[in-house]
């Protein structure tokens, strides 16, 4: 006898896939990019890699922020790979307003933005501003800092690939330790990038206190929009990074961009929260936790980390591994959440 | 309205009267005053529609105002010396994205050695950045060129930087006419920007260019300030006609009919210059002098007009071009190419010392047995900087060039001159 309908679990994702079932969900709760209304924010046609985590992540977070803001929506952009790819002289990909001034300064240009809204009386227009992890954790960041402080109007959203891939990956205060870029090669002493060094601009913002902090991924792209629309159903400073692989500057396989940042997400290395006013209020339990080997190996930019002649290989091996551990006990993340 | 007011808050009160929507506030000595009055303004609801930002850096200030700006609001900001320098990327920025933001420049040297007394270094270091430079003479053309600027960045779409000359006009109590809240509003309407980010008309500001197009943008920067040569003197005109007063236009004349000598230079210090031609064409000499009002665009033609009679030009000015010599005489040089008059550049008050007419005659007295082609430093302390170059060539450790010169200034470290 089988039970009735109404008592049945739904479960939002098939077992091994984090596919969503739409259909099942009542209509509010689906998919934008799903919805034959969405804006397409970033049309096709652009000149972002293949395999490009940041140029989906930008697509799905702003398509859902048009359709929380009734299309009443600016975009201001740092400087980086993604306005590069996106507006080649005369071509824009940008189906939505969008202003581009500088590297360091898309966080204030937005606060800009939204006083001439008030100014103006406009308070149904809403100001995004977003950037790569150079244009935020690095060069940005006194002017994302400033709009925090001030709680302007704003949602800022980092496209975290952790390092400048657009000058050819060089290290940011985002890369991860051990991770070769082209400014921490892979030799000497030490390979790759410095253990003990770069910042977590998630817990930084959340210690401006401002309204909503949260982080994101491309490999749950449904979690990313929902961030994306509660983030613009709140006023005042918020803040959205979200994890994009990057094929080019990871050394990774185009195909797999969606792997490694659900590897990420799934060993606790990029844990996914939300914080409002300074404290956490949810976290993305993870379902069955992967060792970071399995997120790193894929990545030609810890290939040094696994060489046998590397005496200091399993070391740095542990090290990552110790951080997503921490983040699993600072989120809580291994949590047994049973079916949802 | 006459007022015994000081330069600061009679501009503050002058930017007020242009209806700004957005401010950007960031402190840096001497235009601090400016930004404090019209905080007190936007509090106490003298100045309506208005957001007040105080922002994290220069950097920011003029970053929220390129947004703001670019979103169509009426944007003010002000700054000086180091603020200016910090803000540097977003002052190309601005002009480039052809925002019509209006700057107020307290001018004032750069370190190092620190200092925060007047020279006109800083704005020397933005003169190719873009932007429309007025100076002011008096702080009564401070205020009227405020309105002017605010009138030209609009009708032209490209950012206007007044600059008033720090602490000597920033900080000086005396008597300015402000006007009505209707003069302005006869004289400068409201904003109507020709490109702006708006939801309503999506479109794209920021794109990069390259080689195909990116001369072709920057010439159009130049067509901007070519056409400002035009409008500066018929807005001066335009102005006139609305508050009664001669403020702005490209360059002026003072007494410069039947000049031998004729002296130019801009800012505060025609002042103490047109004292000095007074007491000298008392004595007989003929002297005039020339004050440029637009540096940039820079008026070829105009100062070449007024100085084509000279037999001598004394180009005195607030800035060093290190290891280079003059800035302003080299623009009047280029105005004169071809022309065999002798033009000498004249260093004179940087870091705030001050340009006293005794000095300044002293020099003209003498000026026409002095070879014009050298640079000239009026009231350089020659035993001091002679005896500091003993020194460095002397001993390898010769130490910080700043402190051996206080030090060797001793007790009259104090004394200016």
């Amino acid at each position: 006898m089988s039970k009735p309908i109404d008592n049945q679990t739904v479960k939002f994702y098939q077992t091994g896939t984090l596919t969503v079932g739409n259909r099942l969900l009542d209509p509010e709760q689906r998919t934008v990019q799903a919805s034959a209304e969405r804006t397409n924010a970033i049309t096709c046609g652009h000149r972002a890699c293949q395999g490009c985590g940041e140029a989906l992540g930008a697509r799905y977070a702003l398509d859902a922020a048009m359709r929380a803001t009734d299309g009443q929506l600016i975009c201001v952009n740092a400087t980086g790979c993604l306005e590069v790819f996106t507006t080649p002289y005369p071509e824009t990909s940008w189906q939505v307003s969008w202003l581009h001034s500088l590297f360091g300064n898309a966080a204030a240009v937005a606060s800009g933005v939204a006083a001439a809204q008030r100014v103006k009386k406009r308070p149904q227009v809403r100001v995004i501003a977003q950037g790569g992890d150079g244009g935020t954790t690095d060069i940005g960041f006194g002017c994302l800092s400033g709009m925090f402080e001030r709680n302007d109007d704003v949602l800022y959203i980092c496209y975290d690939n952790e390092g400048y891939m657009n000058t050819g990956v060089q290290r940011s205060s985002a890369t991860p330790g051990g991770a070769r870029t082209a400014t921490t090669p892979a030799v000497g002493e030490a390979p790759g990038n410095v253990f003990g060094t770069g910042k977590n601009v998630p817990l930084i913002a959340m210690a401006h206190n401002i309204p909503y902090v949260a982080t994101a991924s491309v490999a749950d792209l449904h979690d990313l929009e929902a961030k994306a629309t509660k983030a613009m159903s709140i006023r005042g400073a918020r803040y959205l990074h979200v994890m994009v692989p990057c094929p080019l500057g990871w050394g990774s396989a185009a195909h797999d961009t969606i792997k490694l940042a659900r590897l990420a997400m799934e060993s606790g290395f990029f844990p996914l929260f939300e914080a409002e006013h300074g404290v956490v209020t949810s976290s993305r339990a993870i379902r069955r936790k992967v060792p970071v080997i399995e997120y790193l190996k894929p990545q030609k930019r810890f290939a040094h980390l696994f060489k046998p002649d590397n005496p200091h290989g399993s070391e740095a091996l542990a090290r990552l591994q110790a951080q997503a551990d921490e983040n699993c006990r600072r989120f809580n993340l291994l949590r047994d959440e049973g079916a949802v | 309205m006459l007022k015994q007011i000081e330069g600061s808050h009679a501009m503050a009160e002058a930017i007020a009267l242009c209806r700004p929507e957005v401010i950007c506030a960031y402190p840096i000595t001497p235009q601090t005053h400016i930004v404090e009055g019209l905080a007190e303004m936007v509090r106490d609801g003298h100045l309506n529609d208005c957001e007040y930002i105080n922002v994290e850096s220069e950097f920011a200030a003029l970053s929220v105002g390129i947004g703001s700006s670019a979103a169509g609001a009426r944007t003010y900001t002000a700054t000086s010396s180091q603020g200016l320098l910090f803000m540097m990327e977003a002052v190309y920025n601005a002009s480039g994205l052809g925002l019509p933001i209006v700057m107020t420049l307290g001018n004032r040297a750069i370190g190092a050695p620190i200092n925060i007394w007047n020279d006109h270094s800083d704005a020397m270091s933005v003169r190719d950045a873009g932007w429309i430079m007025l100076f002011a003479e008096t702080n009564q053309e401070a205020v009227d060129l405020h309105i002017q600027a605010f009138k030209l960045a609009e009708e032209l779409s490209c950012p206007v930087m007044v600059n008033v000359d720090g602490f000597i006009l920033t900080h000086a109590v005396e008597r300015v006419d402000i006007p009505s809240q209707e003069q302005v509003d006869a004289f400068l309407p409201p904003f109507d920007p020709v490109q702006s980010v708006d939801p309503a008309k999506p479109m794209s500001i920021g794109a990069m260019v390259g080689p195909e197009a990116f001369m072709e943008v920057r010439y159009l920067a130049h067509h901007k300030q070519m056409r400002a040569l035009e409008r500066i003197p018929a807005m001066a005109e335009e102005y006139k006609a609305i508050f009664g007063r001669e403020s702005g236009g490209l360059i002026r004349s003072y007494r410069c009919e039947d000049a031998e000598t004729v002296v130019v230079a801009m800012g505060s210090v025609i002042g103490t210059l047109k004292d000095m031609v007074d007491e000298m064409r008392e004595a007989g000499a003929k002297i005039g002098v020339v004050s440029i009002c637009s540096f940039r665009p820079f008026p070829l033609d105009d100062v070449r007009q007024a100085l084509l009679d000279a037999h001598r030009v004394v180009v005195v000015e607030k800035a060093l071009a290190v290891g280079m010599g003059g800035v302003l005489a080299s623009h009047v040089r280029m105005a004169l190419r071809g022309h065999p008059t002798r033009v000498y550049t004249l260093i004179a008050g940087l870091g705030g010392r001050p340009i006293l007419k005794s000095s300044l005659k002293d020099f003209m007295a003498r000026a026409a047995a002095e070879p014009h082609y050298d640079v000239h430093f009026l009231d350089l302390k020659e035993d001091l900087v002679s005896a500091e170059i003993r020194r460095m060539d002397a001993v390898r450790r010769a130490g910080p060039i700043a402190e051996n010169v206080l030090r060797r200034l001793g007790p009259n470290a104090q004394t200016v001159l």
